[in-house]
Parts: C-alpha cells; structure tokens; sequence
C-alpha cells in the first residue's frame, strides 16, 4: 500500500504485468490440453530430421546391373569380376539382347552393359534406364570408371568438401527448421488467434481494459517458448544423431533461429489481423507460406538452379535466408561475418513485419 | 447397408455446398495449374553449371590446354584461376566456386611416371551438385589426357564406350518429375480437403444433424468420399493437359491405365482424410496430422529421391506408403509405355489400401458418443 | 415393445458419467402422447445431455430408456427413424436452399418423391414462405430458419420431436409463433419435447420437469407447480427450485 502512495504508476503497471501473466497462462493450458497437436509437433521435427538423416539420401549405390557379352575374352571377363566387387553395384548376372529391354521397363534392373572385344579394341555400350536422370548420369559415371580403371582416370583424384560422405542429412538440417518454425509460429498462432475470433472471446479481450500489445504478447509469448523447445530438441538431434560438427559457432545459430521465429510470430500475427475463419488461416498459411517455404526457399531444390523469376520470388520468402545463413553457419562452419547480408535482411523483415502486424491488430479495438 | 437414394441426395448436397464454397473451386483449379507450372522449374536437379575454381601450379603447356578444354565444355565455367589452395577454397566458401581442380607442380613431368595427380574437390553442401560437378570436371580432365597421350604417341588400349539412355534420350528431368507431380496434386488435394469438409462439419455442428438421422455411416462416408473421385480425374485430366500442352510430354502408356490408378489412390487419400477427420476434434489438430503423413509420404515415396538410395529399412517401410505404388505406376505408364498388366502388382497394392482404409473410415465414423 | 401405447417416452435411473462427474445423475419420468413435455434447467443442469442419450447421439452409462418402442442402449438407430431433432447449434446446411434442406433430410428418411413434393408443398403454404423455396438458409432471417428447421425435423411426421432450445436469440413475436406450430403438430398427436430457457414459454407446455445438477427436482403441470409453490409465474418456481444449484452459471 505505501508502494503505491509512493509511486501512483506501479499498481497499473503491476496489473498489466499479471494480466499478460494471466493470458500466457490461459493460452499455455490450451496448447498443452490439445495432446495431438502438441505431440505432432514436438514428434514431426523428430521424425523428419531422423528421416532425412537416415533414410532420405540422393546416393546412388546398389545398381542394379546386367551384362550382355557376345564373345567372352580376358577383358570381359576381367570387367565382370570389378563389376561384382564394386560395391556401387549388384551384378545381377548375364542375360541375352532379348531380355535386356523388358527388364529394364518392368523396373527389375537399372542398367545394361553390351560388351564386344574386337581384337583386343573392346567395344562397349551401356543401356541406362534414364526415367531418373541424375541416378542415370551417375550410373553412366560408375560404369565408365570400371572400364576406364586402368587408364588415364586413375589420375584423377577427387574429394567432396564440407560434407564427406555426400549425405544430404547435413543439407536439409536447416531446410527442416526453416519449414517447422512456419508451421509452429505462422499457421498455429494465427489459427489460435482466428479461433478467438470465431467464437467471439477475441471481442471479449479487445474491450477490456487490457492493452492490444499485451493480448498480443499473451498470444505469441507461449508459442514463443514451444518454438524454443523445438529448436534445441532439433539442435540436440542435429549435433549427436546426425553428427553435425559442433562448434561454439552454435550461439550464432541459435541468435539467428530467435529472429527467425519471431519473424514467424509476425507472419502468424499478420495473418491473424487478415483473415476472419479458421479455415481461410490455413489455406492462406498453407498456400502462401508453407508451399514456397517448401520449394522455393532453397529446403529441397537448390535457389541457384531455378530460373530468374523464380530466384527474384525466393527473395521475399524469409526462409530462403534463415536456410541459407544456417547452411552456411552450420554445414559449412564460416564465421560469422559471412552471413552478415542474411542476418540484415532477417531482421528488417521481422521489424517491418512486427511493426505492421502489431499496427494492424491494435487497430482493430 | 447403402441406400442410392438416400446416397444420391447426400451426393447432391456435397457438390451444391462444394460449388458454394468460397474458396475450394479455387483451390481445385490454381493448385494444380501453380504445381504442375512452377514446381517443374524449381525441382530441376539437372547440374547445368558447374563453377570451377583452379589452382595452377604446374603452369604447362598441359594445365593451360586442360582449362582451355574446359572452358570449351557446355556444362563448365572456370570463375578463377590462382596459385594459391587458400584462395580457391575461400571462393568456394563464398559460393562462387562449386569445384575445386587442383594441378600441382611439375604435373606435365611427371605425367608419365604415374605420380601426378590433379585433385578435383566439389562442395558437397549440395550433394547432387557436387556429385555430378565432379563427374562433369574429372571427365573433362579424362578427356584432355587421353588426347594428350595420343598426340604424344603414347597409344593406349583405349576402350569405346557409347550411353544410350532408354525412356528419357534427352536426360530431362522434368519428364521424370511431371508424372509424380500429378500424385502430389491428389495427395494435397484428395488428404486436406475432405478432412477439412467433414471437421468443419462438425466444428458447424451440422454433422449433428445428420447423426440424429437413420443415414447408415458406410453410406454417409461414401457421400464424403465419392465427390473426390469427380475431383481427382478432374485433376488429373488437367494435369495431362498441362503436362501436353506447357512440356510437350504425353504418356507412353495407355491413358487408362493412369485413370485406374487414380480412381483407386483418390480413394486411399481421401479415405485417410476423412479417417483422421473422426479423431480430430478441432480443425488445427486435424490439419497437423493431415500434415505429417503428407509429409512423409512426400519424402518415402520416392517423389523427390529414388528409393533405393535408401537403406533396406527405409525400403521396407516405403511398402506401406501408398503414393509409392502410384508413382511407380504413373512414371511407368508415362515414361516406359508400361501395361497394367506389367504393374499388377502396384494396382493391388493400391486396391487393398484403398478396400482397407474405406472400411476403417466407416467403422471408425461414430454416430454415437 | 412396450405395451402401454400412450407413453412415447419412457427413462428410468438414466445416468451418464464424464469420468467421475455425473452430468446426469438418476432420472426418471414418463411422457404420453400427444403431449408437450417441458425440460427445464440453468445452464449445465444437464438437459442437453439427457436429450442426446434420448435421440441415439450418445449411449448412458446406465439405466433404460424408451423412445417410441425402443430401447436407447440397444436400438438407438432404430429410434432415429422415429423421431425429428432440432438443435440448439443451427441445425440446417447454411448454403444449401429451403428445398434443398428439406429434400435431404426427407430422403434420408425414407420419404418418395412423391411425398417429399407433397409435404414440402404443405409447408411451404403453411409457413406463407413460397417465395424463399430457392433461397439459401443463411441469407433468411434467424426467425423464420428457426421455423424452417422445425418444418426440417417433423417433415416425417416422427412420434416424437425433439427441440434443443429451439427459440434461442428470437424475438418474443416470433418466438409467439413458433409456439404455434408446436401447438399444431401437438394437436396432430406428435410428441413434443422442448428444452427452453425461457420460463414464459414454460407456461405453454403440459408438463414440466426442472433438473438440477443432473437431477430431476420437480415434475407437473405448470399450474401444480405455481400452486404448490405458491408462485404467480413460473419464473419464481423456478428460482425457488434452482435457488441451491451448486453447477451452472
């Protein structure tokens, strides 16, 4: 009592703090009394990391290959025995011309290899189903290094930086975290807030005497937190399971995923001041967020090989940067100072976003 | 058990509330016109260029004549030449350079002593980009050698080797993707929309309307499920057309053979819709489940990356993914100019899917709590 | 079947369980035919539950019950053909047209063409509403939905009808009017059974019972009622009926 004699501001500041306190409370129970959901996104970041790090892969390994010879030789029988050693492929053994076309069109083989030794000048002709073209090419790339082997090509060393296996998991590590944090932030606040709106409780706060940032700061502080869970149980997956090398590098990640999911919050938010259904919500998160988010942010398909217009598009998508300063932070371990240009351009989408959708909301009251 | 009458008027009631809504005939007409026009842009694996950055030590006549062949190459482009491994590597880093080729000292030297060795070294950050570039760079090298060695006399037992790449001769890649994005089209399609149909159903409280009512559930289900038979061949058709039309690629095969296959998959997605629809409560959780078996359907489905690069564990889980069987079928028929008879076996995959999970939907529909 | 041909509806010991709460706890009452059979209660009461085990929408946890010659644990499909149901949510497809509805719902019940013309032909007439035949339900005032939803669930001429809050955020004339086609499909032997809220259209029913928390505390006539509580309206039984509730608002 005196406390406030003192200074007449601290008992309305007080209230406003427990009123969000109350609000983050409120919208806290029911995301943890939704199990379903709440289990769906604690799991599907799980499940996708541990798919794309495990079974996802664009290797080409156990070709699956038949041999045609017409007279065999020393050279012939030489490159059949490399062709069953080579553990790239699966020598499925010898057939006849005849065979040769409806195996391949009934998917029982990948690749055909013809051989004829012409007095010692070996001909060969390699038959590839090239439905898919680049498992095709690098068939073609195999087969020729086993007849090659012995020749020129020996010379030829070659490496594969940054990620030595050729595993594609350590790529799509940021590409998974770039889509969750949409899914979570965008599409579930805005629905949670069009919700309110549906069924009338949004008026019921809107009249109150409590301010918009507060009702807003309720609604986006807990989604906040599971967002914050998320990332570390996705981190925590990426450096051990995965093996991705950690490093202290791991602060500017963290720093950088914070922006981005606020920057997410906003979208959700703005959304929110948009649309009056739920259903309207997830189509528009869905088809103007989620979809791009997907392809053509750089997730699956890399940004550079998609023609011009599209890469212009891929630049207003905030995902595109988040991936791209996370590969290269994470994947290829450059300092910081290398995605300096990512970093600006994430935080002044985030500032226009939060100013706009927080302006947005405030003037609905 | 089924009433046609009765099955006929729910039709009726469906379509006219399907043709009133707001938003689905949009839905059902962008989605596939933005898919099947922007996705086969995007998902262009094919490595068109490949950026090199070169150290030259050896500064021959040799190193010269290998970066003068690879600048002749379509697929190759040389972004810097340099002495030092530091300044092509720190190229790569910035994303100029994808390959790094290496010449050392002395190579034209030593070249017959079989100690030299040019290092080729690709970031693997992408992985496809950095097989195929390294692919693209050591057969160019390959090539400059063995034309060296014969100009210098040095005759080789050189083999001849001709490709002939069977179903796509052009290696275009779209023509691979095209008939799966037509899967992807019915899986967004046929899995969201009649779950969302029958959650805001319930979320309208008209579902209870009809639960009071003697309407048999196989018969209310088949209500939710047939208007998506309508909707998929629709889809479909506009997915050949487009396909014909914008990529030139029509199908090897018979046409219906695709429609079969669609008839059954329509029926396995939207069974699935409706099945996860009488679990969920709310329109968010349904979405999010929703969301997670497309997602890994898209992923084991071997849409994007063949499935046997995958390990035999993910193999054996990919049999339990339906769009496996109708992707295999539509690239096949597509492509190849397979017969149903052929892909047999995909067809009863997707027939017993498609028997099974109809009749879980309807069981697992309740009238009563 | 139950022999006594006069009672429609028949509940003995009905209970129903959330977990350990009984929403409804113990009821039991008749209703004879042709009557207008008033179920009172403030919100949470349990009214709306006890309907739904009525109509087939959700099993008890015990007791028996009759709905028209059957039993609601064991035949509730078999109800379903014999009763017309009106929520307390709006029943109808907001964007299907008055004929449409009508014709759906018919069909579903088994009605021939025939009859669906004949009986849509009725109402329309009755209701003095030809002119909305094509419209869609959502663009017609709530007043006149009420109506048409009512219309909806007696096209069938059920045995018993049951009316979630039927009248809710309806003005007194309407509401007035409303009445009237109770009173009508009453007179004509259908069963009617009402939940309401308001305590004046309390009065229009032959019989009354109030629940409270899950319980049925009272059940007569409306005038028996006022009588035995001394009470000019039932506004004021139903206070001093209620005044104890431990559930609800």
């Amino acid at each position: 009592m005196k406390c406030s004699e003192l200074s007449p501001k601290m008992p309305r500041e007080e209230n406003n703090m427990a009123m969000i306190h109350s609000l983050i409370k409120k919208e806290t129970l029911h995301i943890l009394r939704d199990k379903r959901t709440m289990l769906i996104t604690l799991l599907m970041p799980l499940v996708l990391l541990l798919l794309f790090g495990f079974a996802i892969s664009t290797e080409v390994n156990d070709v699956r290959i038949v041999v045609v010879v017409e007279n065999h030789t020393d050279r012939t029988r030489q490159i059949i025995e490399k062709l069953k050693v080579n553990e790239y492929f699966a020598f499925q053994g010898l057939t006849s011309t005849g065979e040769v076309e409806s195996l391949l069109r009934a998917g029982k083989t990948d690749a055909a290899l013809f051989l004829r030794d012409n007095n010692g000048m070996l001909k060969s002709q390699i038959l590839v189903d090239a439905s898919n073209t680049t498992s095709a090419q690098a068939i073609t790339g195999y087969i020729e290094a086993v007849l090659h082997n012995g020749s020129a090509t020996s010379q030829v060393l070659t490496y594969t930086l940054y990620n030595p296996q050729m595993k594609s998991a350590y790529n799509f590590v940021p590409g998974i975290m770039g889509m969750i944090f949409i899914l979570i932030c965008a599409i579930m606040t805005s629905v949670s807030i069009v919700r309110e709106k549906e069924t009338g409780t949004m008026d019921l706060l809107l009249v109150s005497p409590i301010k918009p940032l507060s009702i807003i700061l309720g609604k986006l502080v807990p989604y906040f937190l599971l967002s914050c869970i998320i990332l570390a149980i996705m981190l925590l997956i990426a450096y051990t399971l995965l093996g991705l090398p950690f490093s202290a590098a791991v602060v500017n990640v963290i720093v950088i995923s914070l922006i981005y999911i606020i920057l997410s919050l906003s979208i959700g938010l703005l959304i929110s001041t948009i649309v009056s259904t739920q259903l309207t919500a997830l189509i528009v998160s869905a088809v103007a967020f989620m979809l791009p988010v997907i392809m053509l942010s750089g997730m699956i398909f890399p940004v550079d090989n998609m023609p011009v217009a599209l890469q212009c598009i891929s630049c207003i998508i905030p995902a595109r940067w988040y991936i791209e300063a996370m590969r290269k932070l994470m994947i290829q371990q450059l300092d910081i100072r290398f995605v300096i240009q990512e970093i600006a351009i994430l935080l002044s989408m985030t500032i226009v976003l939060l100013t706009l959708s927080v302006k947005k909301f405030g003037s609905v009251k | 058990m089924i009433n046609t009458r009765i099955l006929k008027v729910l039709l009726s009631k469906e379509i006219a509330l399907m043709k009133r809504n707001p938003i689905i005939p949009k839905i059902i007409l962008i989605m596939p016109l933005m898919v099947m026009l922007v996705i086969p842009l995007v998902t262009n694996l094919d490595v068109k260029n490949v950026n090199v950055a070169v150290v030259d030590n050896d500064h021959s006549q040799l190193s010269c004549r290998i970066m003068s062949d690879m600048e002749h190459s379509v697929f190759i482009t040389i972004s810097s030449v340099s002495d030092s491994h530091k300044t092509a590597l720190r190229n790569i880093e910035n994303g100029k350079a994808d390959v790094l080729l290496s010449i050392p000292l002395n190579y034209e030297k030593n070249l017959n002593d079989g100690n030299a060795l040019i290092d080729v070294e690709a970031n693997g950050v992408n992985a496809i980009k950095g097989m195929l570039g390294i692919r693209y760079v050591s057969q160019s090298v390959m090539e400059t050698l063995a034309g060296w060695r014969q100009e210098a006399g040095i005759t080789e037992r050189l083999s001849e080797i001709s490709v002939i790449n069977r179903y796509n001769p052009t290696l275009n890649f779209r023509n691979y993707m095209i008939p799966a994005l037509i899967v992807v089209l019915l899986i967004i399609i046929c899995g969201f929309l009649p779950a969302l149909n029958l959650v805001s159903e319930k979320e309208s409280g008209t579902i209870e309307a009809m639960n009071v009512t003697p309407v048999s559930r196989l018969t209310f289900v088949l209500s939710k499920l047939i208007p998506f038979w309508i909707i998929a061949l629709l889809v479909v058709t506009v997915g050949i057309i487009v396909g014909w039309l914008v990529y030139g690629l029509v199908p090897e095969g018979n046409i219906g053979a695709i429609y079969l296959a669609t008839v059954l998959f329509s029926l396995v997605m939207s069974g699935l819709g409706v099945l996860i629809a009488n679990q969920s409560s709310t329109m968010l959780q349904c979405i999010f489940v929703m969301f997670a078996f497309i997602m890994v359907f898209q992923l084991m489905s071997g849409l994007f990356t063949p499935i046997s690069s995958m390990p035999q564990w993910a193999q054996y889980l990919t049999y339990a993914v339906p769009p496996r069987y109708f992707i295999e079928i539509m690239r096949a028929v597509y492509l190849k100019g397979a017969t149903i008879t052929e892909l047999w076996l995909q067809y009863a995959a997707l027939a017993t899917f498609a028997a099974s999970i109809l009749s879980l939907a309807a069981l697992t529909y309740k009238k009563q709590s | 079947m139950k022999d006594n041909n006069n009672t429609v509806i028949s509940v003995r010991n009905l209970t129903k369980m959330f977990g350990s709460f009984s929403a409804v706890d113990h009821i039991s009452f008749d209703v004879g035919r042709g009557e207008i059979f008033g179920f009172l209660g403030a919100n949470g009461a349990g009214k709306t539950t006890a309907m739904r085990m009525l109509c087939g929408l959700s099993y008890p946890t015990s007791g028996d019950g009759f709905v028209a010659g059957c039993d609601i644990n064991t035949q509730a499909e078999k109800i379903k053909r014999r009763i017309g149901y009106m929520s307390q949510k709006f029943s109808l497809y907001g964007n299907l047209t008055v004929m449409e509805n009508l014709r759906l719902f018919a069909t579903v019940y088994g009605m021939s063409d025939k009859e669906i013309k004949e009986a849509s032909t009725h109402i329309f007439r009755n209701l003095e509403m030809v002119n909305m035949r094509d419209t869609l339900v959502k663009e017609i005032p709530v007043g006149w939905r009420q109506k048409i939803a009512f219309a909806t669930a007696t096209i069938h001429r059920p045995e018993v009808v049951f009316l979630d809050e039927p009248t809710g955020g309806v003005d007194p004339i309407t509401r007035r009017k409303f009445w009237e086609l109770i009173y009508k499909a009453s007179s004509e032997g259908m069963t009617v059974f009402v939940t309401t809220h308001y305590l004046d259209e309390a009065e229009y029913c032959s019989r009354i019972s109030i629940m409270v928390d899950g319980c049925i505390k009272v059940l007569d006539t409306p005038h028996e009622l006022k009588k035995k509580y001394n009470a000019a309206t039932m506004d004021e039984v139903f206070r001093i009926v209620a005044k104890d509730a431990k559930r609800g608002e």
